[in-house]
């Protein structure tokens, strides 16, 4: 279980123009800007759960995640991991928990991925049957087999990730913090990683905490969404309710015969609540507020006015609705 | 230290990825050896005697800072690194793994080029050893063994303490290369012949006299007083103010973005 309650954490950044002239003056005189990266964050997660922490850059996701794998030191508040304190308890601490940072490479970079490995086993101390079957199982579910013998630095991008996700998990720790592990990978990828991620929550009950700005990592893997914004939490919930939210509109997609005109004058007066949104070579999409434009008056209407080969309605994506959230708490 | 025994060995491997690098370096450090002898061949060709130390007093003192200095570098390298460790995030990494972090960070470098220069350590201390003129006892070996220990100590304390300003700054400080390569250089005489101010400074905040004037006296025969042989054991105490300032330094460490 992982409770935090009122975690405060700032940083002084010293500030200055540009420009050789200001940089001088800053060797003598420092001006700093004190920000508050994390302001009275609480929250609760329970065992096995499957969290994405989401927010725009700058809003103290990493902060959060690196408190809560005990790297950084909170200003004031508690928090406790499984009965611990991550700072104070940090050895004890760490030995539980997993953490991949997306962006930084925790392989050794000039020697086969197996050595890392094994490395790795050394330093958290894992008996030998227990990493050959760890081993085993991870190599398997992430198809590594035919990976582990080549040097980390020769391993594509999504290679690489599929190992470090491996080597955080290598000592079966009970809580996976996960801080972007999609980015700049494809597709195939991508889909991979979070299968992986899904099947780990499901057969070994592991507690997994993501961040990520992929809205599909977000609705593929997570029940519960944590938004943080200006260091504080400003929503905590699932995607379902998330949408309710937000759910009054509709994308309609409409496909119409090409011999038509496909200019704005083919769509006369619509009724209140349809706007149009893009028009192009036959293919239109619309926005329909749903309170004073339900969906069938919408079609209704829309057949009316051109021959429609193709329709299609759908919700707002992740993606847009995260957006609009941004836009409605103002970070 | 087994542990310590397998992070050598990633090193090992991954110098030996790169083999036409891995020959080059060996060669290099043969060659470093010889410039070695050649500086005591010059030395010996220039100096007699400083403020009543007989060249070969100094000798032994230099070949003393030398090897501790060498020994420092070879284990403790990862300090002089660590600044760059700090911006790159692999501290961060080093802190969600349940060892100390020292340990990571003594573990985290090592170099090959680093036993050159030991290499030269041990040439200039054999020449020395044998040159000295002294009357080698039990107890005066004992006295040697001390201060190469207590040097070890100091300039690894110099190292660690670098390492933890660094958390502050999160860059570099050149200013400790002055007690470090600086005291490397200087160190070479006894600290007595720089006069009253520096003793006093070498005695009582960087503990470079303990190991190397105050035993030296006991090794020369100007003194025998036998408590001079422990004296390089008080370098062990610089330890304590080092070590609390990096873990003062730890609990302010802030990280840096991603």
């Amino acid at each position: 279980m992982i409770e935090l309650h009122n975690i405060c954490k700032t940083f002084r950044v010293a500030r200055r123009g540009g420009g050789m002239k200001s940089a001088a003056r800053a060797l003598f005189h420092r001006e700093y800007d004190t920000i508050q990266a994390l302001d009275h964050i609480s929250f609760t997660i329970q065992d096995g759960e499957m969290v994405g922490y989401i927010g725009p850059n700058g809003a103290g996701k990493s902060s959060s995640i690196k408190i809560m794998s005990g790297i950084l030191t909170p200003d004031s508040g508690e928090c406790v991991i499984n009965g611990r304190i991550p700072w104070k308890q940090r050895k004890e601490h760490v030995r539980e928990i997993g953490v991949v940072f997306g962006q930084r490479s925790q392989l050794w970079w000039d020697v086969p991925v197996i050595d890392s490995f094994e490395l790795i086993r050394d330093i958290y101390s894992v008996e030998p049957s227990r990493y050959r079957k760890n081993l085993d199982t991870l190599a398997s579910m992430l198809s590594l087999e035919t990976i582990l013998k080549t040097p980390a630095r020769q391993l594509s991008l999504g290679q690489r990730m599929r190992c470090e996700i491996a080597a955080s998990l290598l000592h079966d720790p009970k809580v996976l913090f996960l801080d972007e592990p999609t980015i700049g990978l494809d597709a195939v990828s991508k889909i991979a990683v979070r299968d992986f991620i899904k099947a780990l929550n499901r057969e070994r009950g592991t507690t997994v905490i993501l961040t990520t700005h992929d809205m599909q990592d977000i609705e593929a893997l997570t029940e519960r969404i944590l938004l943080i914004g200006k260091g504080q939490i400003l929503l905590d919930g699932s995607l379902a309710e998330l949408r309710q939210r937000r759910c009054g509109k509709r994308d309609i997609t409409v496909s119409f015969s090409r011999t038509q005109a496909s200019g704005l004058e083919t769509f006369q007066n619509p009724p209140k609540g349809l706007s149009l949104r893009e028009l192009l070579n036959g293919r239109a999409v619309w926005e329909a507020e749903m309170d004073s434009c339900p969906v069938s008056e919408a079609i209704a209407w829309l057949s009316t006015q051109v021959e429609v080969t193709d329709l299609s309605v759908s919700q707002p994506s992740a993606e847009e609705l995260v957006v609009g959230l941004y836009r409605e708490f103002g970070v | 230290m087994r542990l310590y025994r397998k992070y050598l060995s990633i090193h090992v491997k991954s110098m030996m990825q790169f083999k036409t690098s891995f020959f080059l370096t060996a060669l290099g450090q043969f060659l470093v050896s010889f410039t070695a002898i050649l500086g005591v061949y010059f030395l010996l060709d220039r100096f007699h005697a400083v403020k009543g130390y007989r060249f070969t007093d100094i000798l032994l003192c230099s070949a003393v800072i030398l090897m501790s200095f060498s020994l420092a570098e070879c284990f403790a390298r990862g300090f002089d690194q660590f600044p760059k460790a700090i911006s790159n995030g692999e501290f961060d990494r080093m802190l969600v793994r349940p060892r100390s972090e020292i340990f990571q960070i003594l573990a985290s470098k090592f170099e090959l080029t680093r036993i050159g220069r030991m290499l030269q350590g041990i040439l200039m201390l054999a020449i020395a050893f044998w040159q000295s003129g002294v009357q080698w006892s039990f107890a005066k070996i004992l006295t040697l063994v001390f201060m190469i220990l207590g040097g070890t100590a100091v300039f690894s304390c110099l190292f660690l303490l670098y390492a933890a300003f660094s958390f502050f700054t999160l860059e570099g400080l050149e200013f400790m290369n002055v007690l470090t390569d600086g005291g490397k250089e200087f160190g070479q005489y006894p600290v007595s012949v720089y006069g009253k101010a520096v003793l006093a400074f070498c005695t009582a905040v960087v503990p470079y006299a303990w190991f190397q004037q105050i035993p030296l006296e006991y090794l020369t025969g100007h003194s025998t007083n036998p408590l001079r042989i422990a004296a390089p054991l008080v370098c062990f105490a610089f330890l304590i103010p080092c070590y609390a300032v990096w873990r003062i330094g730890l609990r302010h460490y802030k990280s840096t973005g991603s």
